[in-house]
């Protein structure tokens, strides 16, 4: 298992691992927004925690396609099925290693991208706790959807299709904590929420995501 | 023995493509599946790997027994030789890779990433990742594509110790390795029969009616 969590980590960090590919776009989106929206101080101030969210959530989106496809490319998803470790923690495992080449550097960048949109200063603590809570959800959702879509050729439409309705109570609550957060009212029940979504999506996905890939792998 | 096969009936995209395949393999035994382009070979395989459902029939191996190779070999292109071999080592709890390089001369290459490999060198190496799993039963599938004829006889000199240690081998092959104690089972006589819709030799099986 620990082997598996260590070969991921290095192939996303190695040339063409994509490990760039998410920071480097919700670096644009944060970026761009100023530009869009116009540079009045209170709008940015007011939108900045849902757009940090929907930023996240996107660039998160951006690499699921990776998780499962490139292990069934190269055959190492029927070897990994066929090796004596269960499919539930293989599943486990890689969503695992996504969300820390993905959701924890997207969960560090944040508030430093928060500067660009005016972040009130008192939300700089509650966004990184509501992504730090939200985005281990995403990763694990996001493993389940690339489980349903892994025997197809360029199903990466279909997975972002089956993915994001799954994904909109991860942003209602993530981007309501940081909102209550930033103006100062208690954040506490949507965090609490989130963190329920996260132990809910990380106890049971596994689980279907492996049936999904043992359906797929026919 | 460390595989029974009985009454085993395959099935490929919802079609039956062989029925009633019986044999057994005992420890230091090798059989080779001859047969045409599309028989079944790599589903049979598969079925016995535990990747794909059979239709029928019972496939008998101990728990955590078999480790297979299909035709991909499950390499990562940035990782080098040894990385790889070294991963699928500690996925099956081994540690020592060693052995597994030597035997396939993998030694001059060790520090290449595989994506600098020839495709004879790749499957040299997916070939060496079944000395690391430490299964008894190797279930393999055409092992011998883009190998010359000096990597053939290695690979040959590798099962045959496979077999000498206790081991079994069972393989999809078309080219003759010059394993003179392996047995030979042609799937052609397993084909299913088809009822093909006004074939019109009067022969109905209702199981292929279900298929057709």
């Amino acid at each position: 298992m620990l082997a598996l969590l260590l070969r991921d980590l290095r192939l996303a960090t190695r040339a063409g691992g994509g490990f760039g590919l998410s920071l480097a776009f919700f670096l644009i989106v944060t970026v761009l927004v100023p530009f869009g929206v116009g540079p009045e101080g209170g709008t940015l101030a007011r939108i900045a925690p849902g757009i940090l969210w929907v930023g996240a959530l996107l660039s998160c989106l951006l690499s699921l396609d990776r998780i499962f496809a490139l292990d069934r490319e190269d055959g190492s998803l029927d070897l990994l099925a066929t090796a004596p470790i269960p499919l539930e923690g293989v599943v486990a495992v890689k969503a695992a290693a996504h969300w820390l080449t993905t959701g924890l550097p997207l969960t560090l960048a944040a508030p430093v991208l928060g500067v660009l949109l005016n972040l009130p200063e008192a939300a700089f603590s509650w966004l990184t706790l509501s992504l730090m809570l939200g985005t281990p959800a995403l990763s694990m959702i996001g493993s389940f959807g690339a489980a349903l879509t892994v025997g197809l050729k360029r199903g990466g439409l279909l997975l972002s299709l089956l993915v994001l309705p799954l994904y909109i109570p991860t942003l209602i609550f993530g981007a309501e904590a940081a909102k209550r957060g930033a103006e100062g009212l208690a954040a506490g029940t949507p965090l609490l929420m989130l963190a329920g979504i996260t132990l809910g999506a990380v106890a049971i996905l596994p689980f279907a995501a492996a049936a999904a890939i043992r359906v797929n792998l026919r | 023995m460390l595989l029974t096969v009985a009454d085993l009936a395959v099935a490929r995209g919802g079609i039956a493509l062989l029925e009633g395949v019986a044999f057994a393999l005992a420890p230091g035994q090798a059989l080779i599946l001859r047969g045409p382009n599309g028989i079944g070979k790599t589903t049979l395989l598969r079925v016995i790997a535990g990747l794909q459902p059979a239709l029928r029939g019972r496939v008998e191996l101990p728990p955590e027994g078999a480790a297979y190779a299909g035709h991909a070999d499950g390499l990562k292109a940035t990782l080098t030789v040894a990385e790889n071999l070294a991963f699928w080592a500690r996925i099956y709890g081994q540690r020592d890779t060693a052995p597994a390089i030597a035997a396939m001369d993998l030694g001059a290459l060790a520090d290449r990433p595989a994506q600098n490999l020839s495709a004879g060198q790749k499957r040299r190496l997916g070939l060496a990742r079944l000395l690391v799993t430490g299964r008894r039963l190797w279930l393999l599938d055409e092992p011998t594509v883009s190998l010359d004829a000096a990597s053939v006889a290695m690979f040959a000199a590798s099962v045959r110790a496979h077999l000498a240690a206790g081991g079994a081998a069972l393989m999809a092959t078309h080219i003759d390795l010059g394993l003179a104690e392996a047995a030979t089972l042609d799937l052609a006589r397993f084909r299913a029969k088809r009822s093909a819709p006004g074939r019109g030799d009067g022969f109905e099986d209702p199981f292929d009616g279900a298929f057709a």
